[in-house]
């Protein structure tokens, strides 16, 4: 039966419907900080922190190890308390009540499953601390394993499991409950590749059958960028930037964004004027001259930074034109579908280049020739900081 | 790695004679003692054949099952306080959040390991003197609760430690109070290692001697004390039976207890 229906896909066959959307906000944080310690010694985990979650959306919270995020999870949930500021749920403030007090539960980096109890006992956990009656909760318990497709093995103990089906007891239980909002820590990161971009797919088919707020927290920016309906880019303890998937890459505001989401170049600009539909002109150091779309409003003058992913310059021979910037070719490094070259400008800046093989472009280079980068429209993004 | 395995082990010089020494003269005596214990005669040192006599005649001794009693109770009450008292020090100095002279806390349990036991044992009995508390069962079993706590403490600290806060903050999510969080996760996992805390409690207790004949007072007689007597009178047969049971109980405790710390070892997995 389980290899009909493939992932988690079977709620929709339990009648475990999407409820309708609605605009109302499911978690709200408020100016939160979060510090650690005393006096000079202390660490500012979260540094006035602000964000709007919505009901019913995947939202990611995504940044490098002691970014702040899993504090602020861990906040939501109840594990922490915080320093300053305040923390909503659907409307009501939480902050004052202990984590089972809170209609929100957790899937945990290493699952937590309770070592001495069955896997239906694990599911049934939060449902008998809330004196469900016991058909109810047996009813519950093998809805939840059907969900996640563990209703074979609903006896076994969690070391008799693999990582993955350990994995979805963990979510089982923590669904069972049906929580208003489900935090995700990591959940992903002790499984292997494959079965990591598999539970990609099937947590996204999940969070939208149940339709339950998702907050995940990761620092994969893969697995944030294929999930999330919104990813809250975090560092150093602050909300770098908020948006979708294709906002935070195409169009990060900072140099942070622009650098820890996917690769990118990052050059040093003077702004020297206007160009039509909001762009800015501006110049490097050595005079090459760029058109770009700006984060913020720069004046001429302002020192500022562009961000060119490397996949939207393409390798030609040298060139005369007006828009190509004259290079030597330094290393290439061959990916399968793309080739990887790092080539020098004239004043010795390495810039990264990523074209796709099917048009052979770089692969016709060696290291040492001289050739030239030409700039998709609009590739060239202006950061201010 | 190689280095280590007891093949390489084995080729030092000398290591079979200093091992086969060690061996005799830990196991030695207990295999005489035991031997003996079946002698038909009244002799400790000629064999004069295979008979039950001197445990039939341990067992039908009065003074022996007084003492052997009193041994149980002592042993049982003792472990029990000890073990309850080490499991909550256990949670403080754990789990519960660092507080001032948290240290010191932690030195005071251990403290019965590192001081001499003569000096416990003086310093309780000028104690219970003081304060006018009778010596009795009631002196004995104080001062065996004291310092049980120690051994019970330190299985079950060491696998409280092993325990990660994950579990505790899982049940927690799933709307567990404190207590239920204790008695549903914590307690379930602590199990292997308040058994074996338990265990090492009662050998402890039941054959503590130092302690006990200075706390004892005149009435009261433990199995340690009642053996000490019969060999101040002279050696007979009846102690290595007596003695060879003590070896029994202990071994099997001390099995039992290893036992159950490995199956909470493997169960706790990965």
């Amino acid at each position: 039966m389980a290899g009909a229906v493939p992932g988690l896909s079977n709620s929709v066959a339990l009648g475990i419907m999407k409820p309708p959307s609605t605009d109302q906000v499911a978690v709200s944080i408020k100016s939160v900080v979060k510090t650690f310690g005393e006096g000079p010694g202390a660490v500012t985990a979260l540094d006035d922190v602000s964000l709007d979650i919505a009901d019913n959306e995947f939202f990611t919270l995504l940044g490098p190890s002691g970014c702040g995020k899993t504090t602020l999870l861990r906040i939501i949930a109840g594990f922490e308390d915080l320093t300053n500021g305040a923390v909503f749920l659907y409307g009501d403030e939480i902050e004052q009540l202990p984590p089972n007090k809170r209609p929100v539960n957790t899937v945990f980096q290493h699952y937590a499953l309770f070592p001495h109890m069955g896997v239906s006992e694990n599911v049934a956990f939060g449902l008998r601390r809330l004196k469900h009656d016991e058909a109810a909760i047996r009813s519950r318990v093998s809805e939840m394993l059907e969900l996640v497709q563990l209703d074979q093995l609903a006896d076994r103990l969690p070391a008799q499991l693999s990582g993955g089906q350990q994995q979805r007891v963990a979510l089982a239980r923590a669904l069972a409950p049906n929580p208003k909002v489900l935090l995700l820590d990591e959940p992903l990161s002790a499984l292997d590749l494959k079965l990591r971009q598999a539970m990609r797919v099937e947590l996204k088919q999940l969070q939208e059958d149940t339709g339950i707020t998702f907050i995940f927290v990761t620092h994969d920016q893969e697995e944030a960028l294929t999930m999330s309906d919104r990813i809250a880019v975090m560092s150093a303890g602050q909300v770098q930037q908020i948006g979708s998937a294709d906002d935070i890459y195409e169009r990060p505001v900072n140099r942070f964004v622009a650098d820890f989401i996917g690769d990118t170049n990052l050059l040093e600009v003077k702004v020297t004027g206007t160009a039509a539909k909001g762009a800015v002109t501006c110049e490097t150091g050595q005079g090459i001259k760029l058109t770009c779309l700006p984060a913020g409003a720069p004046k001429k003058g302002d020192r500022a930074h562009v961000s060119i992913r490397p996949e939207k310059i393409t390798l030609t021979q040298p060139s005369r034109a007006k828009d190509a910037i004259p290079c030597t070719v330094g290393r290439l490094i061959y990916l399968g579908t793309d080739t990887q070259c790092l080539v020098n400008l004239d004043d010795g800046t390495e810039i990264m280049v990523r074209n796709q093989n099917a048009h052979g472009s770089a692969l016709q280079f060696g290291t040492g020739d001289k050739a030239a980068l030409k700039l998709d429209d609009g590739a060239a993004r202006l950061l201010m900081d | 790695m190689a280095r280590n395995s007891p093949r390489t082990l084995r080729r030092y010089p000398g290591f079979r004679w200093v091992a086969g020494g060690c061996l005799l003269l830990l196991y030695g005596p207990m295999i005489v003692i035991t031997i003996y214990s079946f002698n038909s005669i009244r002799s400790i040192t000629t064999w004069g054949g295979f008979s039950f006599d001197w445990y039939l005649k341990a067992f039908n001794n009065p003074n022996i099952q007084s003492a052997t009693a009193n041994s149980l109770i002592i042993a049982i009450a003792a472990a029990t306080t000890a073990t309850a008292l080490a499991v909550a020090a256990s949670l403080a100095m754990i789990r519960g959040p660092r507080f001032k002279g948290s240290e010191f806390g932690f030195a005071l349990i251990n403290l019965p390991l590192m001081v001499p036991e003569i000096v416990t044992a003086v310093a309780s009995l000028i104690f219970f003197l003081a304060v006018g508390i009778n010596l009795g069962l009631t002196t004995i079993l104080l001062a065996h609760i004291v310092f049980c706590i120690p051994f019970a403490y330190m299985p079950i600290a060491a696998r409280l430690e092993g325990i990660e806060g994950f579990y505790e903050d899982a049940a927690r999510d799933l709307y567990a109070s404190r207590w239920e969080t204790f008695r549903y996760v914590l307690l379930p996992m602590m199990l292997p290692g308040i058994l074996s805390g338990y265990v090492l409690a009662f050998i402890i207790s039941l054959d503590d001697f130092i302690i006990t004949n200075l706390v004892a007072g005149p009435g009261a007689t433990t199995l340690p004390l009642a053996i000490y007597g019969m060999v101040r009178v002279g050696f007979t047969p009846e102690i290595n039976a007596i003695s060879t049971m003590m070896l029994g109980v202990s071994m099997i405790f001390v099995t039992v207890s290893y036992l159950i710390g490995r199956s909470g070892a493997k169960s706790k997995g990965s």
